[in-house]
């Protein structure tokens, strides 16, 4: 019998039941909710005559209604209503909310792993496609509908088919003003938006492994924009450094007996895997998207596909679509785009580290001219620490906004919108038409790249910056 | 609890654009708020349906007839890719649509589909062009026929095509089941894992006592 894969080990361990040869009833371990979908979720169990099956289980936390402005002020008035009913049905059910202004409120994906109630060889969902991202500490989590949400509510279980494994290894040393999110959006250029459909996705290879976490729990993040609904990384001591001491990992004799555990979870040597990609990372240079789905992505010195240039009919009129949408000539160069808008933030790019690495760039220069920015912080928590380093200081002296945690302006829920026609270089996940406002343009990019950007009030190549 | 679906005729609407997320199916705002069922079928796809000033894009095909009644769509590429919001197959459903035809689908979509009674179909990509191609030969009025039982699809030109799905699936659809019921019937074989899995794996159960603060 060949060696089991991270995700077989994981799976196996959380089957309630076998109900045909490929689909399983799971266990799930951590039930994340946020303002959107949470008290609907929660009213629509109520009205089935039905209680949560393990409340001590399921978090809840306001994110995507709430406005980033300072004060909260802006926030819709079915924004206040869902954050309300998210607060009664929780304290109904016995759910633990972190609430607005308290440690532990952020975007689900960031609030997870920052408060160690991700953990490896946990099963987690959440009513958000972005739930894979907990897989960067070696968690199986994924999204799900408002009916799945319903079906854990009730029996802190789902049924899900296994799906078939694909392991992406990156080879290599990342090279300078190059990171996390340029090397997933470098696989996604090169095996589509569907190339992961069906597929578990294990991101390995030597560039993984000298990853801090939070560039993990980027790649990971966007596994969804491949099509994979799952996206993991092997849990090994940079994912135990992370999460010793957070405040819901397990503590003292607890901690060994779990670490034990997770030792085991990787992938062995002779696993099998239905498909295997291998980058090499030195060729990766910093990614920005040019179309409308993550897959339009080109190096910042390359140029925008010319549909001319383009034989098969189909692609050709795809990227003549996108080309129209986002007011861009085929053949020209990406960089040096003029752009409106910046924005850093989202459950991709909205870390300390993301917060370092855009600061860094910004610390002593100003953003050009006619360009808004936002660093909107992932949590509380990392607005704190980002206040106590003064990365705020560093933004607002070179004249970007500093705002409150949440989920912004990457889906544009709250009236913070991209205007119609405007350009946006954002570090969040989805360039989609209309995601950041109706008609809004969206160049998908790397923290770094959009402080440079910010600073260029164009496409910007973060490695002529100097630094 | 989802409608059963066994068999259809109908008219069939092709969009066959590669990656319609379900961003294009329904935009976020149409879903803020815990009494949108019911409200969305007019926003499916609204960026592509209506203009910017509100009146409707006549070169959209579901402002076409007949294809305005279209309760079958034949789809592009990886069609419901992207966010996991249910309210996109809500808002094809309030508009009428009750199967989905294509090569691939986004994974939690695909899902979603099922949990609502839409039947979605994955066929080879050469068999959904063909598809489109003979409905698009008749101007849409030539309709075509699912057989869920029979697993069959019915071209307007007569082809047959057969197209697989999973039998839990499949029988889930036939008869409307409600998996929240089912699942609870087996509320004592969740109660037997749980127990063994604390004593397995405690740290995963024993939340209620985080270190005394939050912050990280
Ligand atoms: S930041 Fe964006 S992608 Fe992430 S959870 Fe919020 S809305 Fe979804």
């Amino acid at each position: 019998m060949p060696g089991r894969s991270l995700l077989e080990k994981i799976w196996d361990q959380h089957v309630i039941a076998r109900l045909s040869e490929d689909t399983d009833l799971l266990h799930i371990d951590r039930h994340l909710l946020h303002d959107l979908g949470g008290s609907r979720g929660l009213l629509d169990l109520k009205s089935r005559g039905l209680k949560v099956h393990n409340p001590e289980l399921t978090f809840a936390t306001p994110d995507h209604a709430l406005s980033t402005a300072p004060g909260r002020a802006g926030t819709s008035k079915i924004g206040m209503e869902l954050l309300a009913a998210l607060r009664v049905e929780t304290a109904a059910s016995g759910i633990t909310l972190f609430d607005v202004d308290q440690p532990g409120q952020g975007i689900v994906h960031v609030i997870g792993p920052e408060l160690g109630l991700s953990l490896p060889g946990a099963t987690i969902v959440c009513g958000d496609s972005h739930t894979c991202t907990h897989g960067g500490l070696g968690a199986l989590a994924f999204g799900i509908g408002s009916s799945e949400l319903t079906h854990v509510l009730a029996t802190q279980a789902l049924i899900q088919k296994r799906p078939k494994t694909l392991r992406a290894r990156f080879e290599g040393r990342l090279p300078l003003g190059v990171t996390a999110k340029d090397m997933i959006l470098a696989l996604i250029g090169h095996i589509g938006a569907a190339g992961g459909t069906g597929y578990a996705v294990e991101y390995a290879g030597s560039a993984i492994r000298a990853l801090p976490i939070e560039g993990r729990l980027t790649i990971c993040n966007l596994s969804i924009e491949l099509g994979a609904k799952m996206g993991m990384v092997a849990p090994d001591e940079t994912t135990f450094e992370f999460l010793r001491g957070r405040p819901y990992a397990p503590q003292g004799e607890m901690w060994d007996l779990a670490v034990k555990a997770w030792r085991e979870l990787p992938s062995d040597p002779d696993a099998v895997f239905d498909r295997e990609v291998v980058i090499d990372v030195e060729k990766i240079i910093p990614q920005v998207t040019w179309g409308i789905s993550p897959e339009h992505v080109v190096g910042v010195d390359g140029v925008i596909p010319d549909p001319k240039a383009v034989d098969d009919p189909a692609r050709r009129a795809a990227i003549e679509t996108a080309l129209e949408y986002m007011g861009l000539q085929g053949g020209a160069p990406i960089a040096g785009t003029p752009i409106d808008w910046v924005f850093i933030g989202s459950c991709t790019n909205s870390r300390l580290s993301d917060l370092r690495a855009a600061a860094e760039v910004a610390r002593g220069r100003k953003v050009a001219a006619g360009v808004r920015a936002w660093v909107v912080p992932g949590s509380e928590n990392v607005k704190r620490e980002a206040v106590a380093e003064g990365l705020d200081k560093i933004f607002i002296e070179a004249g970007f906004e500093w705002r409150e945690p949440g989920c912004s302006m990457c889906l544009a829920a709250n009236g913070e919108v991209v205007g119609p026609g405007q350009r946006s270089v954002s570090t969040s996940n989805r360039n989609f038409v209309g995601r950041q406002g109706p008609r809004a343009r969206t160049h998908l990019a790397s923290p770094a790249s959009a402080a440079a950007s910010a600073i260029a009030g164009a496409i910007a190549d973060v490695r002529m910056m100097g630094r | 609890m989802p409608k059963p679906f066994d068999k259809l005729t109908a008219t069939a609407a092709p969009i066959m654009r590669s990656n319609i997320d379900t961003d294009v199916i329904i935009r976020i705002e149409r879903l803020v708020g815990n009494g949108i069922r019911g409200t969305l079928g007019k926003w499916a796809f609204g960026s592509l349906r209506y203009l910017p000033d509100g009146s409707e894009n006549p070169d959209f095909i579901l402002n076409r007839e007949p294809y305005r009644d279209a309760e079958i769509l034949v789809t592009g590429p990886n069609f419901g890719c992207g966010s996991s919001r249910e309210g996109a197959v809500w808002s094809l459903q309030e508009r009428g649509i009750r199967a989905i035809i294509g090569s691939g689908f986004g994974d939690i979509f695909f899902a979603n589909c099922f949990q609502n009674g839409i039947l979605p179909i994955i066929i080879d990509k050469a068999m959904v062009d063909q598809l489109a191609a003979d409905i698009e030969a008749t101007q849409g009025a030539g309709k075509v026929s699912i057989d869920l039982e029979a697993q069959t699809i019915v071209s307007p030109s007569g082809a047959r095509h057969s197209f697989e799905i999973d039998p839990r699936r499949r029988e889930g659809l036939l008869k409307g089941l409600d998996e929240v019921a089912l699942t609870l019937q087996r509320d004592d074989e969740i109660h037997a894992f749980q127990t063994a899995d604390r004593t397995a794996r405690p740290w995963i159960h024993s939340t209620r006592t985080p270190a005394s603060r939050t912050s990280a």
